[in-house]
């Protein structure tokens, strides 16, 4: 190696450029092929953020419109699929205790009456930033029954690491039979 | 040769006396929220601890690091003397005055909004005054790297710019560009409630222009562990640069695309719409692209330094590095890291996959993993590179010193695998306590423990950096042959105006910067409905 440096330095800069540009490609190539992974399972799952840029005044959520408490909880829709509204406030949700069918299309609709929270639901993928003045909106589907936590995950005050809430995931069956009696489903206490 | 010791080894010492600090509430954090506490009875002390911690480790640590090397490198690069050494004083003093200003506040608790601010919560207004204080010092830095630059370019007309000196003032120009984002949240939206001028904010953007910093900021940490990289570990062991070339490109494509990028931490936000998260995540993509070429130029290097060293064979050179030499054991630590934390890094970038962790104790585990471990680990080796050259006194505990690195390695790894593995199981971010007593958290408690337990061996490693830094300055004294940096196999002789100046990569910094964010911020700035109350923290 030492004596390549002095004999023909012409020649081995242009070997290291060949060799570097190899590399610069095959990079780039991965590159390209973990982005092409990104688009494929975008658009065929249909995996989506929420990303409506949908505004609401945290202020009034409470007098007014989707986010009043009687609305709160499981609404069952004429397509039988389910949306579920949900509200973060330092420190708890509302409802405390979500109970939502499995097997079947589910829809979130969430927001904040004061600072910024988070969700997510342990042992899934869902997982959204839930901000005032903004509704987060995202779609899913339980594969099986089961109880899952939700806890808040952003930072939002002293009280922050108290605020968890649980998700109870019932057969389709059962969900059916709980809805016939109520026009919104919590299992809150 | 170094005209300015004074400045350089202030930046130096302070940087790591309140690394010596916050490190010790990072570790106090960890343990208080581990299964071997019980519940802290007034959680706000871990907030306001989570506060210092991070607005010492993210704003004040590396950006006094960066300063001071980049004092370094324009004496020992440029070969001239610094100019605007009174202004450099200046910015150190405002640096030190902004932070008693924002620490004082947050540990009276008055605010407790973590060091990434989230308002609509508001804290006292000294805290955020103290940041912006330490960000302007920051920017007369910025201003005198490119003032430097030019003086020297006037006086050496067609000579290559020195890499050193290349990629020092593209960190310059990154942070000075970078800061930006927080800037105008901070002046415009933050400071104007916490004075009492108005009380309402809009989070989504005040969100939308943190990220502009959130994510640039991270390779402006990293950038002086990558000038290390490239210009101190090949002289250190005895090797050369394989290509002075590409790593002109690397720190270039650092500059261009680690700006228009930042809104892949807002994937799961829902006031973005979801085809600039695509664009986001695309653009994050490709800012790996100049550390896998960084990757592969340092490891060439490596591997001339070992066959210069006698190694043969397609891996029987690596028998033949000088693994006693802490620059090469640093170096190897850092990339072990680097390759763990990208991997994990890669997998945030992609929005479906960062569903599963956003936010969980996965994000903490990466960023302390890149960051701490990756880049801090260089920010120890190149204050053992530099220090004889500051003392005028030689380094010879060098037992100690390789100890030092492999605690801090194996450290590093203890506290961070576990982190990320109950990031997976769902655990979130930033809280007091856990009850590990309930069915769906209790599997995690041991892993929590670890953590715990890697902490504390960082903890040791920190200690033992202070005492071998600290000792030095005792040492026998010595006259260090002239510092040099890394020479390349093929030294530039000329160079393409787009790689001898950063104006061409500073033009698209911007321009990508305004095609990536323009849109998002500007519909922000149309919806007033999105304005929402303040909520006070602490007293007011």
């Amino acid at each position: 190696m030492a004596q390549t440096f002095s004999a023909d330095s012409h020649d081995t800069a242009a070997l290291s450029q060949r060799i570097e540009k190899r590399w610069a490609l095959l990079m780039v190539s991965i590159i390209g092929l973990l982005v092409a992974v990104m688009i494929f399972t975008g658009l065929h799952w249909a995996m989506m953020p929420p990303s409506r840029v949908e505004t609401i005044d945290p202020s009034t959520l409470h007098l007014s419109g989707e986010f009043v408490e009687s609305n709160l909880g499981s609404a069952v829709e004429a397509d039988g699929s389910v949306t579920v509204r949900v509200i973060g406030q330092q420190y708890s949700f509302t409802p405390q205790c979500l109970v939502v069918p499995a097997k079947t299309p589910i829809r979130f609709r969430v927001t904040s009456a004061d600072v910024i929270h988070g969700m997510l639901i342990t042992g899934t993928n869902i997982n959204s930033m839930v901000e005032p003045g903004y509704i987060s909106t995202f779609k899913t589907e339980f594969k099986q029954a089961g109880d899952h936590l939700m806890p808040c995950h952003e930072y939002c005050g002293a009280g922050h690491e108290a605020m968890w809430a649980n998700v109870k995931v019932v057969d389709k069956d059962a969900f059916s039979k709980m809805a016939v009696n109520t026009r919104r489903l919590t299992c809150d206490l | 040769m170094i005209s300015n010791k004074r400045l350089v080894l202030a930046h130096f010492w302070l940087a790591f006396a309140v690394f010596g600090l916050a490190i010790l509430l990072g570790e106090w954090q960890m343990f208080i929220r581990s299964p071997l506490h019980g519940w802290l009875h007034n959680p706000d002390l871990y907030y306001r601890s989570v506060t210092a911690h991070g607005t010492v480790m993210g704003y004040v640590f590396p950006t006094l690091i960066a300063m001071g090397f980049g004092y370094a490198i324009t004496e020992l690069s440029l070969g001239q003397a610094l100019i605007g050494r009174r202004w450099a004083w200046a910015g150190y003093v405002m640096i030190i005055v902004g932070s008693v200003a924002a620490v004082v506040p947050v540990a009276l608790g008055l605010d407790s909004v973590l060091y990434t601010f989230y308002p609509p919560m508001i804290g006292n207004a000294f805290y955020y005054i103290g940041v912006v204080l330490v960000v302007l010092g920051s920017w007369i830095w910025v201003a005198l790297m490119g003032i430097n630059l030019q003086a020297w370019k006037r006086a050496h007309p067609g000579v290559a710019v020195p890499l050193p000196m290349f990629a020092n003032v593209a960190a310059a120009y990154l942070w000075g560009w970078t800061a930006v984002g927080a800037a105008l949240e901070l002046l415009f939206q933050i400071l104007p409630v916490a004075l009492g001028f108005s009380n309402t904010i809009n989070a989504g953007l005040a969100r939308v222009l943190f990220s502009w910093t959130l994510h640039a900021i991270v390779y402006f940490w990293l950038m002086p562990a990558y000038i290390a990289f490239y210009t101190i570990v090949p002289r250190a062991i005895g090797g050369r640069l394989y290509s002075d070339t590409m790593a002109r490109i690397s720190f270039a494509l650092f500059l261009v695309f680690s700006m228009p990028i930042g809104i892949h931490h807002l994937f799961a936000d829902p006031q973005v719409g979801s085809g600039f998260k695509f664009i986001h995540s695309v653009f994050t993509a490709m800012v790996t692209v100049p550390t896998l070429l960084t990757v592969f130029t340092i490891g060439a290097s490596v591997e001339i330094a070992a066959r210069l060293r006698g190694g043969k064979g397609v891996f029987g050179w690596l028998k033949a590095l000088p693994w006693d030499n802490p620059q090469m054991l640093a170096l190897a630590f850092s990339f072990v890291m680097l390759g763990f934390g990208g991997a994990g890094g890669l997998i945030n970038m992609s929005y479906q996959l960062d569903s599963t962790i956003h936010n969980t104790q996965w994000i903490t585990g990466h960023f302390h993993l890149i960051f701490g471990g990756a880049v801090v680990i260089m920010y120890f080796a190149i204050a053992y590179d530099l220090w004889p050259h500051l003392t005028g006194r030689a380094m010879r505990d060098l037992g100690m010193i390789r100890m030092q690195l492999w605690l801090w390695f194996v450290g590093m790894i203890v506290t961070t695998f576990p982190w990320h593995y109950v990031g997976i199981l769902g655990m979130p971010r930033r809280m007091a306590y856990y009850d590990y007593s309930a069915p769906g958290t209790s599997g995690e408690a041991i892993s929590v423990i670890m953590s715990t337990m890697g902490g504390a061996l960082l903890v040791v490693s920190a200690v033992l950096f202070l005492v071998i830094l600290y000792r030095n300055h005792s040492a026998s004294r010595v006259e260090p042959a002239p510092f040099t940096f890394s020479r390349a196999i093929h030294e530039p002789s000329s160079l393409p105006l787009a790689l001898n100046g950063l104006g061409l990569w500073v033009g698209l910094m911007i321009a990508l910067t305004i095609t990536n964010y323009a849109y998002p911020i500007v519909q922000l700035m149309g919806l007033p409905d999105a304005r929402v109350p303040a909520v006070f923290v602490g007293a007011k």
